[in-house]
């Protein structure tokens, strides 16, 4: 599914790079926290799988596609297979939440059918039925990343990726986000998440990665958030 | 794609920057409104060439026995002939050179026809024109000259009749009207000139308002785009409605300046001011003339801002 073959980043004017020496492989259907302090490099692993940067050495496969060799205008169609779900949810404000969802079908020009079909399934599975007219400043945090998780998941995307979707969250609304994406998981959908919540790292029992200053410092299945120091 | 849901995005970004927008029109239709009237302009001139040049002719003036004397007196004071012409040195104009001048126009392939005006006919005409003023009653026939007028087939190259003639003895000046013509005209030119000039500043500023626009459509919508691009609309998807915007806006602005150029036709040259009416010596041009020039100015103004809008962008709309 995805497979980094020893990667490094470096972003032009900074003397440290963002990642070095990176090599791992995740298969499908796999649940994977990407663990590390600020800085780290977290966000540019996650960047370089969707393509907005590109690797400076070695070799990014993402859904069996050399990311190298991927033109430009081939992108887009890539972006189709992944959904994405931030800390800030990314909602568009003066929409409603069924529209939110839409947005991201309609631009990718499916059909209005199938649109109004799959909008309340979504909206369903994440637990907002019959929210469907309410505007996103209506809700509460976590029912807005449940919008935002309807939305990266509305195209059936092969692969999930969330940049700390928990981060601006109570515990108790975290868990039940994490309950979420953990069935999303189950219906063969892989999800790689970056996180600093050490709880739901404890909790989940799923596979850690933990980088460094650029390094992949930890690969651990089943693990937790960090040693006991 | 959905047409409905990108005509709704052009109306709401459109509307977003509604001062900007307007902005934008005038300065494309006022740029355009110049570019369509120095397109009517040369086309004008070019008419007003082939009216007038036909109507002109190249003047043969020959000496009389004035310019002799005085030529005469001017070579005997040793000034070099600045008080005379030279060629009329040797004395008035002879009958054999008189027939001689007139049976080479003739010859020359170029000349149309060639119509001999005698003093007498001169000073008819002198009356005629200028009878009324003060210095008519003062002149004689004795002092007009006889000449010869001669029309060009071509009245491109009266320079070559000049050449041919000029200088020679008996022979007072060439002078071909197509000359003050030229003047004429390279003033018209100059003014045409100035027209493209202030269409090309006002073309700038249309294109600096458009690609502003962009940017500022581009940064207000910025969390709507960097959506798109994360579910992975198409890069063509994303920039369309920004490239639409551009392009409604230009094609309104082109329409007015279409409006523009068709109240000036009717109002300045046929109706209102009446130009046709008070200047007859001037050929206008046809209502055609002015409708051929409307499809160019909305050509333009439809591609122009377009071609601007996608060049911003490149630079402001990270794809």
């Amino acid at each position: 599914m995805i497979r980094f073959d020893s990667v490094s980043k470096s972003y032009p004017k900074q003397s440290r790079p963002a990642l070095r020496e990176v090599s791992l492989d995740i298969a499908k259907g796999e649940f994977v926290f990407l663990v590390g302090s600020s800085g780290s490099g977290k966000s540019t692993f996650l960047r370089l799988i969707l393509r907005e940067e590109r690797a400076s050495h070695g070799q990014v496969h993402v859904l069996g596609k050399d990311l190298a060799k991927l033109s430009n205008w081939k992108v887009p169609q890539m972006r189709r297979q992944l959904g994405t779900v931030f800390q800030d949810f990314r909602l568009l404000p003066n929409k409603t939440v069924a529209e939110n969802v839409a947005f991201a079908q309609e631009v990718i020009g499916k059909p209005r059918g199938e649109i109004r079909k799959a909008v309340p399934q979504v909206l369903e599975l994440v637990g907002l039925g019959g929210k469907e007219e309410r505007m996103p400043g209506e809700l509460s945090g976590g029912e807005q990343q449940r919008v935002a998780i309807a939305r990266a998941f509305v195209n059936r995307p092969a692969l999930l990726i969330a940049d700390e979707p928990t981060g601006n969250l109570d515990p108790q609304t975290s868990v039940g986000i994490m309950k979420l994406l953990d069935r999303i998981n189950r219906t063969g959908t892989t999800v790689i998440m970056a996180t600093h919540d050490q709880q739901i790292v404890d909790q989940m029992r799923k596979r850690v990665i933990e980088l460094e200053q650029g390094r992949l410092v930890r690969d651990q299945s089943r693990g937790v958030y960090g040693y006991q120091h | 794609m959905r047409a409905q849901f990108v005509m709704s995005e052009i109306g709401v970004g459109l509307r977003r920057n509604l001062t900007m927008t307007f902005a934008v029109i005038i300065s494309v239709a006022l740029s355009l409104a110049l570019f369509g009237g120095s397109l009517l302009m040369s086309e004008q001139v070019g008419r007003m060439k082939g009216f007038w040049y036909d109507k002109a002719n190249v003047s043969i003036y020959l000496c009389n026995k004035q310019d002799a004397q005085e030529a005469g007196e001017a070579a005997n004071s040793g000034g070099g002939g600045a008080g005379g012409v030279a060629t009329c040195r040797k004395g008035a104009v002879t009958d054999e050179q008189k027939k001689q001048i007139e049976s080479e126009l003739k010859a020359m392939s170029l000349v149309k026809s060639v119509t001999y005006e005698s003093a007498d006919e001169a000073y008819k005409h002198y009356q005629e024109q200028y009878g009324h003023t003060a210095l008519a009653s003062s002149i004689t026939p004795d002092q007009m000259q006889e000449s010869f007028r001669v029309k060009l087939k071509n009245p491109e190259k009266y320079k070559v009749v000049t050449s041919a003639f000029a200088g020679r003895d008996g022979i007072h000046t060439v002078d071909d009207q197509r000359q003050a013509i030229d003047d004429l005209f390279r003033i018209l030119n100059y003014l045409n000139m100035a027209a493209v000039g202030i269409m090309a500043i006002m073309l700038i500023v249309a294109l600096l308002l458009i690609v502003n626009t962009v940017r500022v459509s581009a940064f207000s919508r910025r969390r709507e785009t960097g959506i798109m691009r994360l579910v992975g609309a198409s890069s063509f998807y994303i920039q369309v409605p920004f490239i639409m915007e551009a392009a409604v806006a230009g094609l309104i602005g082109a329409l007015f300046a279409c409006v523009m150029l068709v109240s000036g036709q009717y109002f300045v040259i046929d109706h209102g001011v009446g130009l046709r009416d008070k200047i007859q010596l001037i050929d206008f041009m046809g209502w055609g003339s002015v409708l051929a020039k409307l499809p160019y100015v909305l050509f333009i103004g439809l591609l122009m801002p377009s071609m601007a809008a996608f060049i911003a962008l490149r630079k402001y709309l990270k794809v």
